[in-house]
C-alpha cells in the first residue's frame, strides 16, 4: 500500500484545511459551544464555496452528480472536516452536503424520483430507522417492529430508538419484521414522517450536542407495498451494507478531532508554566504528547489501510472494524490526555475539548460498539463456525 | 421522564430571579393565563447561566410576561429544541417572542 498523497489529494486537503480554518472556526467564536448548525445565510454562503471547490455531496456517486473521489481521499477529507468544535458530529456544519442515505441509490426509478433526487438536491431531509429499544448492533435478532400485509399496503407497529434527525426529516428508512426471526425476516420501508401513525415521541438527550437522537412511536402506520426498498426480506443486507461502509469515514472523523486536540495540547504545553518551567519541559507531559502522536499515526494508518482496500475492491470488513474500534478508543485517549494537559481550562466550555470528550465517548458505542467490532474481527479470524 | 416542562411557574420579578443559580438549562416565560410566551436556554456562552439569562429578559421588559419556570439541564441545546418542537406541534406556531428561531428549521415532536 502506497500512502504517499497524490498531487490532487494534496490540493484537496489544502483546500479543505483552509476552508475549516478560515471559514468554519472563526464562525464558532460567536456560536453557542453546543451549536450544531449555522445561521441560514452563513450556511448558504459556505455551501456555495464548497460547490465552487467541487466537493459538494461527498457521499454521492459521480453518476448522480457527486464528486468522483475514492475512499482514501474521502477519509482524508473527513480528517480535515472534523477539526473544529462541532466537527465530530457536525463536520463543517454539513456544508459538504451532509450525510446521505446511500441505500436510496438502490431504489426503483419511481422511488428515486420521489425520494432520492429531492434528497440529493438538498430539498428533503432523511433519517435511518434501524435501532430499537431491544438493540441496534444485531438487527437480525433485535428488530421487533412488525409489518403485516394488508392488501396493497403494510401496517407497521413498534418503537425505534436512537434515531438521529427523524424529527426534522421528511422521510426515511424504517426496518421492520415481515417474516420470522433472523435476517430474512427484515424488510426496509421508505416512510414519510407526516403519515398518520408516525410520531416522534421525544428527543433523547445524551452527551452529544449535535445530531441528537429521537424516539419514534409507530402506531398502525400504513405504508404502500411500493415503498419497500429492495425486496421483501432483504432489509438486513441493506442495513448491513451501510454499517460496513460507513465505518471508515466515521473512524476518520475521530482522527481529525484527535489531531486538533493534540495540536492544542502541544501549543499550550509550551506557553503554560508551572513551578518556573514550561509544561513541555516535564517528562510526564512529554510522554503524554508522545503517546498522542503515536496514537494519531496509528489511527491514520488503520483508516487509510481500510480505505485503500475498499478502493481496490478487496474485502475490507475486518480492516474497517479494526479502524473503527481503534479510532474510537485511541482518539478518546488523545482527547483525555490533551484535557489533562490543559488542566481546569480543559474541562471548561471556553475550549472545545469538553465537547469532544463528551461526544467521543459516544463513538465507542455508535455505529457498532467496540465489543461488536471485536466480535466482527474475531469472527473473521476464527471463521463462520463461531457464529 | 416527562417530556413537557412541568416545573411550577414562579413570579417573573427581580426578587425571584435573583434566587436562581448560574446553572445552564432551559426556561419558559408565561403570561397570567399560563400561556408560554418564550422558550429559551442559558447556554455555554451565558455569563451567569439561567440567572443571567432571566435577568436579561427582565430588562427587556417583555409585554405580558409575568411568570417563568426553569429546568437545569446540561443538554440545554437539544432540550430547547424539543420544547420548541412540542410547542410547534401543539399550537402550529412558535411562542410570540421566539422571533429568534427559524420555524422552518424545526421538526415535530408529538409526545402524546
Amino acid at each position: 500500500m502506497d500512502l504517499a498523497l497524490t498531487d490532487e489529494q494534496r490540493l484537496i486537503i489544502d483546500q479543505v484545511r483552509r476552508f475549516v480554518r478560515e471559514e468554519i472556526i472563526p464562525l464558532e467564536d460567536d456560536l453557542d459551544p453546543d451549536a450544531d448548525e449555522l445561521p441560514g445565510e452563513q450556511f448558504e454562503r459556505l455551501v456555495a464555496i464548497v460547490k465552487d471547490m467541487g466537493l459538494y455531496g461527498l457521499d454521492t456517486p459521480p453518476e448522480y452528480g457527486g464528486p468522483d473521489i475514492d475512499l482514501v481521499t474521502r477519509s482524508l477529507i473527513a480528517i480535515e472536516c472534523s477539526q473544529h468544535r462541532a466537527g465530530l458530529y457536525a463536520p463543517c456544519y454539513y456544508t459538504f452536503g451532509g450525510a446521505r442515505q446511500a441505500q436510496l441509490f438502490e431504489a426503483t426509478e419511481e422511488q428515486k424520483q420521489k425520494y432520492l433526487y429531492p434528497m440529493l438536491r438538498g430539498e428533503k431531509r432523511v433519517f435511518f430507522g434501524l435501532s430499537e429499544p431491544s438493540g441496534g448492533s444485531d438487527p437480525a435478532r433485535a428488530i421487533q417492529t412488525r409489518a403485516v400485509r394488508d392488501g396493497d399496503d403494510w401496517i407497521l407497529n413498534g418503537t425505534k430508538l436512537w434515531i438521529s434527525g427523524a424529527d426534522r426529516a421528511d422521510y426515511g428508512l424504517l426496518f421492520a419484521r415481515t417474516g420470522g426471526p433472523g435476517r430474512s425476516g427484515v424488510t426496509a420501508f421508505i416512510v414519510e414522517t407526516d403519515w398518520p401513525g408516525f410520531n416522534i415521541a421525544r428527543i433523547v438527550h445524551t452527551l452529544r450536542s449535535a445530531k441528537y437522537a429521537t424516539e419514534i412511536h409507530i402506531d398502525n402506520l400504513r405504508v404502500p407495498h411500493a415503498n419497500i426498498l429492495g425486496s421483501e426480506g432483504g432489509g438486513f443486507a441493506i442495513a448491513n451494507d451501510r454499517l460496513s461502509r460507513q465505518r471508515i469515514p466515521y473512524a476518520a472523523e475521530c482522527i481529525g478531532v484527535a489531531v486538533k486536540a493534540n495540536e492544542m495540547a502541544v501549543a499550550y504545553s509550551k506557553i503554560r508554566e508551572t513551578f518556573g518551567a514550561a509544561l513541555a519541559s516535564r517528562q510526564g507531559i512529554q510522554w503524554m504528547l508522545v503517546e498522542n502522536e503515536i496514537d494519531i499515526r496509528m489511527m491514520r494508518w488503520l483508516v487509510l489501510d481500510a480505505a485503500f482496500r475498499a478502493d481496490q475492491g478487496e474485502s475490507f470488513r475486518t480492516e474497517s472494524a479494526i479502524a473503527k474500534l481503534q479510532c474510537a478508543e485511541l482518539a478518546s485517549k488523545v482527547i483525555d490526555r490533551s484535557m489533562q494537559i490543559h488542566g481546569g481550562l480543559g474541562v471548561a466550555k471556553d475550549l472545545p475539548l469538553e465537547r469532544w470528550f463528551r461526544e467521543m465517548r459516544i463513538r465507542r458505542i455508535g455505529e457498532g460498539p467496540s465489543e461488536v467490532q471485536k466480535h466482527v474481527i474475531a469472527r473473521d479470524i476464527l471463521g463462520a463456525g463461531l457464529r | 421522564m416527562t417530556v413537557r416542562l412541568s416545573k411550577p411557574w414562579r413570579p417573573f420579578d427581580h426578587a425571584t430571579v435573583a434566587t436562581l443559580t448560574g446553572h445552564l438549562g432551559v426556561y419558559e416565560l408565561g403570561n397570567t393565563a399560563g400561556d408560554v410566551l418564550y422558550i429559551g436556554a442559558a447556554g455555554g456562552r451565558s455569563r451567569f447561566g439561567l440567572k443571567g439569562q432571566l435577568m436579561d429578559r427582565l430588562a427587556a421588559d417583555l409585554d405580558g410576561a409575568c411568570c417563568f419556570r426553569v429546568e437545569v439541564n446540561m443538554a440545554y441545546h437539544s432540550r430547547r429544541i424539543e420544547l420548541l418542537e412540542i410547542y410547534l406541534n401543539d399550537h402550529g406556531q412558535l411562542p410570540i417572542y421566539n422571533t429568534d428561531v427559524d420555524e422552518s428549521r424545526l421538526g415535530r415532536v408529538r409526545p402524546g
